[in-house]
């Protein structure tokens, strides 16, 4: 399986196991990631707040320059970024007079040809391959799945699972057999782009989060997006401050716990770049528990 | 030869302020075969009309053409004047100068050239008019209601005590309707089934009403007065003749854990089954869908205790036919479940019900005795939170209008609870209240202000569970959009109402129009609530629009009276703008070929074949044969037919070519 | 207690006016439900919650014009998207947020709360405008510039960054950086931040 690949920039600095285990399980899963050329920032949160038009141009040079390349589908893992180029996108498809503009800007042909896929589509279509994949460790864990705001919101843009309770993630987390919890966080903010700025809000939010996963008996959190990770991983320390008490919670990018599960070695996934250790309790009993929730509704797919 | 008169009306300042009608009048009066030609400020006022019928006798006319509005609007004027003068109406034609010229041009010589040009059509069309006399038609003074809730059986009621035969179908086991499985009612709270029970007693009994309960609508043909109707009576299982409602069946069978329908899905019933204990007909059915006989051809308990030897397992569904004279569709409504509010809990949570559900809980037949339990673990809710607009006005989930009923039975729904829980908290998160109705708004204040049920502007944005209770995030608008969680036993959603699945079903049976939310529509929204575009067919109650009970009962007498007032007449008159076959003398009979190509064409099923025979009864040719009390006149068949053996009265190839012609 | 001005058919445009101009929203679409309010993260910290907000730019005045841009509301928005996901108008108030910020900088009206988040979004810019990409150590540095009540903040957890190598000494450097300076500089041009 082919993807084009757009890293963005927390995967090259401070989510760097994300790219680490992504690439990982890519070279286990025979996936081939062909990295956009010379990409540029995409502007994430700071670009939409401050300017409409470097919202756009930056995403539309790197969807231009994917396109160049040949590339149709680009897996863009973190979510921020994701979402800025979906959207850009979106919006610069249905806008001739805009999508000239933005090409002007650009300097570059902007054509909309190349697709955008966030993580969990892109796994999803790799589990969906009729070989079975071999689970060398299976994830024998109980898991609560933290997909955050914009993996599958806004629903018109993003197309893809739904946006209330979603269970995408928490299809991938059975088929490397861990048992997904049903929890009511799944797409409550963590706090986002104000982890530095105003880290006592990310505090309170991404403490709820946090609270309410161990509460529910979750061993692990699972998540898809640098971000997310930063506030719940890299902050531990001032939310446990916050909240008055100790969580020991870890928490995995999906691509170590997929990877972890192939077998592939903790140092390839990167899990010694966390904050807060990865380590589980031993088990002590069978992991034979009933499923907690009817995931098996189908996913809804908005209108476009 | 023709003596036409042509009358150009001004119609105030409608048709006069871009149309020149003198000019009009005096180019008229140049066409050949006009022989007289005027205009005038109102042809439609009496002494409008009065010019006409003066003009008739005096200049004895042979036909009449008005040049004024659309003939939707005053071709009956005009026609039943000249009827009164004595010259048969369909001489006389309208030039719609005002729709189609001076309303939707700006004054100028070319508008004026037009109104010219329509007039001269319709000159030339009227010369070749034929006298045509209108059809009488037989009217089987029968009436079809579909649907025995409330709107039916109160239609049904009245059209029989107008001393009319009634065949009232519904669909379900017993009639009663969604009124059956309501609690109390508002504003007076009522007991639901203690003010409804003796009605449907009373259509059980009415010698003029035929019950046709666990029936449905085959299909429909025919017209206003004529309808053939086919109605499937579905098995029920037993022989309704021996069947003395005993309920050892009911008891006796094994299954008994499907989820009841009449309790919302809250409660169980049987495989056999009567729906609740006050059902007319209080006879069982078999749901042969869960029924183990039915499905494994195994059991037959029912059979073995039944003392009667009623049950008839081999029972087929047969189907009725019936000639009715006019149909009223009173199907209901059906609401719009949790499930699609995923934010609210997407069906999984137990303690998240439907307003109905709700009914069913507090019912004292219901399955907890008229108990507000918590259908999670039975115990009794200390806190409910009652979510109103659940679905209505609400466009990203598809509705954008408003139920109507929804702030009534939230209010009531609060009181009967704080009636029940004395301890109890009741919420109501609104958007607006909705109290039109007599005594409404102070119903809604008593529950305010003497039951303490609190109200909560605004929203709420979702709903989890936590330790067996229910979060709810809501927030306050009257606070400047605070959120404010509420820690909830129960919530109850007023969920939207919504048309019958089936009903776009049932208007493409009874060809009536529908809008997109397969609500029949009414014929005009202020003017005639109750009739539809299609003649013959009313509506009465839900399946027209969300509405509550007291006006529900007046559309049904409405439409009882709709009824009363067709079959009030010996017999209908027809427009005889219809199909004709010719005829000739021998040996031609007539032009037509036999090819038949205009039975397969019309919609209508009009056409019929009829052999001509000679006098020893040997057949000379089969023609093609229009049923007059069938065709509309839509003139598929004319425009298909090869040869041309066919044509439209009033608007016949020769009368419409001549008006091409005279462009 | 603010005073309701005459309606006054002036020249200058509302805030209304502008925000469907550029988004394409129309706040009159909004029948003040508080669903939005209800489910955001942050409505507690902000000083309007989000349907009170647009309820502001609904009035057309001037004054409430300019404390919805004043507002701290609009600076703690997430941009989460869970007040659209619910809205049963379909009214995208991300969107209007995103204006209300730029519209609230132009006009040099952001209030004072807000000063570091503001100074965040700068910082990260300014690295992207200069090197095509995020250099997290650099931005940190502008941010800490632009905010020095944030100079101590993080020295603890900066080594551990480090440590497990997620902190960059040395930015990466693209190729192509001259081309997204060209981008930020066109984009100034037009009048833009």
């Amino acid at each position: 399986m082919n993807f084009g690949y757009f890293p963005g920039c927390s995967l090259l600095g401070s989510a760097r196991e994300f790219d680490e285990s992504l690439h990982a399980v890519a070279r286990a899963l025979d996936i081939h990631l062909q990295e956009i050329p010379d990409w540029n920032c995409c502007g994430s949160t700071a670009a939409h707040n401050l300017s409409r038009l470097l919202a756009l141009a930056l995403p539309a040079r790197i969807l231009a320059l994917a396109e160049k390349a040949g590339l149709n589908e680009v897996l863009v893992p973190c979510s921020a970024c994701y979402s800025r180029l979906i959207m850009a996108r979106h919006e610069l498809i249905q806008d001739e007079a805009l999508r000239s503009q933005v090409s002007e800007l650009i300097e570059m042909e902007f054509k909309g040809t190349a697709r955008v896929l966030n993580i969990l589509e892109a796994l999803t279509k790799v589990f969906a391959e009729p070989q079975a994949i071999k689970l060398a460790k299976p994830f024998e864990r109980k898991v609560a799945c933290y997909y955050g705001c914009l993996l599958v919101r806004p629903a018109k843009v993003v197309n893809f699972d739904r946006p209330e309770d979603p269970q995408s993630m928490d299809a991938l987390m059975k088929k490397i057999g861990a048992t997904p919890i049903d929890w009511p966080h799944k797409v409550e903010c963590c706090g986002a782009g104000l982890n530095i700025s105003r880290t006592d809000l990310v505090c309170k939010l991404s403490g709820k989060i946090i609270d309410t996963a161990e509460k529910r008996g979750a061993e692990a959190l699972i998540v898809a997006c640098p971000m997310c990770h930063a506030n719940l991983d890299m902050r531990r320390a001032e939310i446990e401050k916050y909240m008055g008490r100790n969580y020991s919670l870890p928490v995995l990018y999906i691509t170590q716990a997929i990877g972890l599960a192939l077998g592939i070695d903790e140092k390839e996934l990167g899990l010694q770049r966390h904050l807060v250790p990865v380590v589980f309790a031993e088990k002590t009993r069978p992991q034979a528990e009933p499923a907690q929730a009817q995931p098996g509704q189908p996913s809804e797919k908005a209108e476009d | 030869m023709s003596r036409i008169g042509v009358f150009v009306c001004h119609c105030g300042e409608n048709i006069a302020a871009t149309v020149d009608p003198a000019r009009v009048a005096e180019a008229a009066s140049k066409m050949p075969g006009v022989v007289y030609a005027i205009d005038y400020n109102y042809m439609c006022s009496d002494p409008g009309q009065n010019l006409i019928k003066d003009a008739i006798k005096e200049k004895k006319l042979t036909g009449v053409v008005v040049a004024a509005c659309s003939p939707r609007m005053h071709e009956p004027t005009f026609r039943n004047a000249a009827a009164e003068a004595g010259l048969n109406p369909f001489l006389c034609e309208m030039a719609n100068i005002r729709e189609h010229c001076s309303w939707v041009h700006e004054k100028s010589e070319a508008t004026t050239q037009k109104a010219i040009e329509l007039v001269s059509i319709m000159v030339e069309k009227v010369k070749r008019n034929k006298p045509l006399y209108p059809i009488k038609v037989p009217i089987t003074k029968t009436a079809l209601v579909l649907g025995g809730g409330i709107a039916g059986i109160q239609a049904s009621l009245d059209i029989a005590n107008a001393g009319h035969k009634v065949l009232l179908v519904e669909k379900s086991p017993s009639i009663g309707g969604h009124m059956a499985q309501l609690s109390e009612t508002f504003p007076t709270l009522d007991c639901s089934q203690c003010i409804l029970t003796p009605r449907m007693v009373e259509v059980a009994r009415h010698p003029n009403i035929t019950l046709y309960t666990y029936s449905e609508l085959e299909s429909v043909s025919g017209f206003i007065g004529n309808f053939k109707v086919k109605i499937r009576k579905k098995a029920r299982g037993i022989d309704e003749k021996l069947c003395t409602g005993c309920g050892v069946c009911m008891q006796k069978c094994p299954q008994k854990k499907i989820p009841s329908e009449f309790d919302a899905g809250l409660g169980k019933r049987p495989a056999i089954y009567v729906p609740f204990p006050q059902a007319v007909p209080n006879k069982p059915v078999i749901d042969r869908a869960a029924c183990t006989y039915y499905k494994k051809g195994k059991c037959r308990v029912c059979e073995k205790f039944c003392e009667k030897k009623a049950l008839r397992l081999d029972q087929k569904d047969e189907i009725i036919e019936a000639d009715v004279g006019a149909i009223v569709a009173a199907t209901g409504f059906d609401i719009k479940g949790t499930d699609f509010f995923p934010e609210y809990g997407f069906g999984k949570y137990q303690d998240v019900i439907t307003g109905l559900q709700f009914e069913r809980l507090a019912s004292a037949s219901g399955p907890t005795l008229g108990a507000i339990k918590r259908p999670s673990d039975g115990k009794t809710p200390e806190t409910i939170v009652f979510i109103a607009c659940a679905g209505s006005r609400d466009p990203a989930k598809g509705i954008d209008y408003c139920s109507k009923i929804c702030c009534m039975y939230t209010a009531k729904h609060a009181m009967l609870y704080k009636h029940k829980v004395h301890g109890g908290q009741a919420y109501v998160f609104y958007m607006d209240i909705r109290a039109g109705g007599k005594m409404y708004e102070e119903f809604v204040r008593r529950a305010i202000e003497e039951d303490g049920v609190k109200y909560i502007r605004g929203r709420v944005s979702r709903i989890y569970e936590e330790d067996g209770r229910l979060v709810v995030k809501g927030a306050d608008s009257l606070l400047g959009g605070e959120p404010l969680e509420i820690k909830a036993d129960l919530v109850v959603l007023a969920t939207a109402m919504v048309a019958n699945a089936d009903a776009e079903d049932l208007a493409q049976k009874l060809k009536v129009s529908y809008d997109p939310y397969h609500f029949l529509s009414e014929a005009h929204p202020k003017l005639r609530p109750v009739e539809t575009n299609t003649a013959g067919i009313f509506l009465a109650g839900a399946v027209q629009a969300p509405k509550d009970i007291p006006e529900t009962v007046a559309q049904a007498s409405g439409a009882a009276a709709k009824v009363a007032a067709l079959f009030s007449s010996p017999e209908l008159s027809r427009e005889p703008l219809i199909a004709v076959v010719n005829r000739l003398p021998p040996p031609v009979l007539s032009t037509c070929t036999g090819c038949f190509l205009c039975e397969k064409a019309c919609p209508y099923q009009a056409i019929e074949r009829e052999e001509i025979r000679d006098r020893k009864g040997n057949l000379l040719k089969v023609v093609a044969r229009v049923n007059p009390g069938l065709c509309q006149g839509c003139g598929t068949c004319v425009a298909l037919c090869r040869v041309k053996a066919i044509d439209l009265q009033g608007f016949s190839n020769e009368q419409v070519l001549a008006e091409v012609l005279a462009l | 207690m603010s005073e309701v001005h005459e309606h006054s058919h002036s020249s200058c445009e509302t805030l209304a006016d502008l925000v469907l101009q550029n988004t394409r929203q129309s706040v009159a679409k909004c029948y003040q439900c508080a669903k939005c309010s209800a489910g955001c993260p942050l409505a507690l910290e902000m000083d309007y919650a989000p349907s009170q907000l647009l309820h502001m730019v609904q009035l057309g005045l001037p004054n409430f014009d300019e404390r919805a841009l004043k507002s701290l509301t609009i600076w703690l928005c997430l941009a989460c998207e869970s007040c659209a996901a619910r809205c049963p108008k379909e009214v995208e108030l991300p969107k209007i947020m995103d204006f209300l910020r730029q519209e609230s900088l132009r006009r040099g009206l952001a209030h004072p709360k807000a000063k570091n988040i503001i100074a965040f979004h700068k910082a990260f810019l300014d690295s992207v405008e200069n090197l095509g990409r995020l250099y997290e150590i650099g931005m940190i540095a502008d941010y800490k510039a632009r905010n020095p009540k944030s100079a101590l903040q993080d020295i603890l957890t900066a080594p551990k960054m480090f440590t497990r190598g997620k902190l960059k000494l040395l930015p990466h450097l693209m190729k192509g950086r001259s081309q997204v300076k060209k981008i930020f500089t066109r984009t100034k041009r037009k009048g833009k931040p």
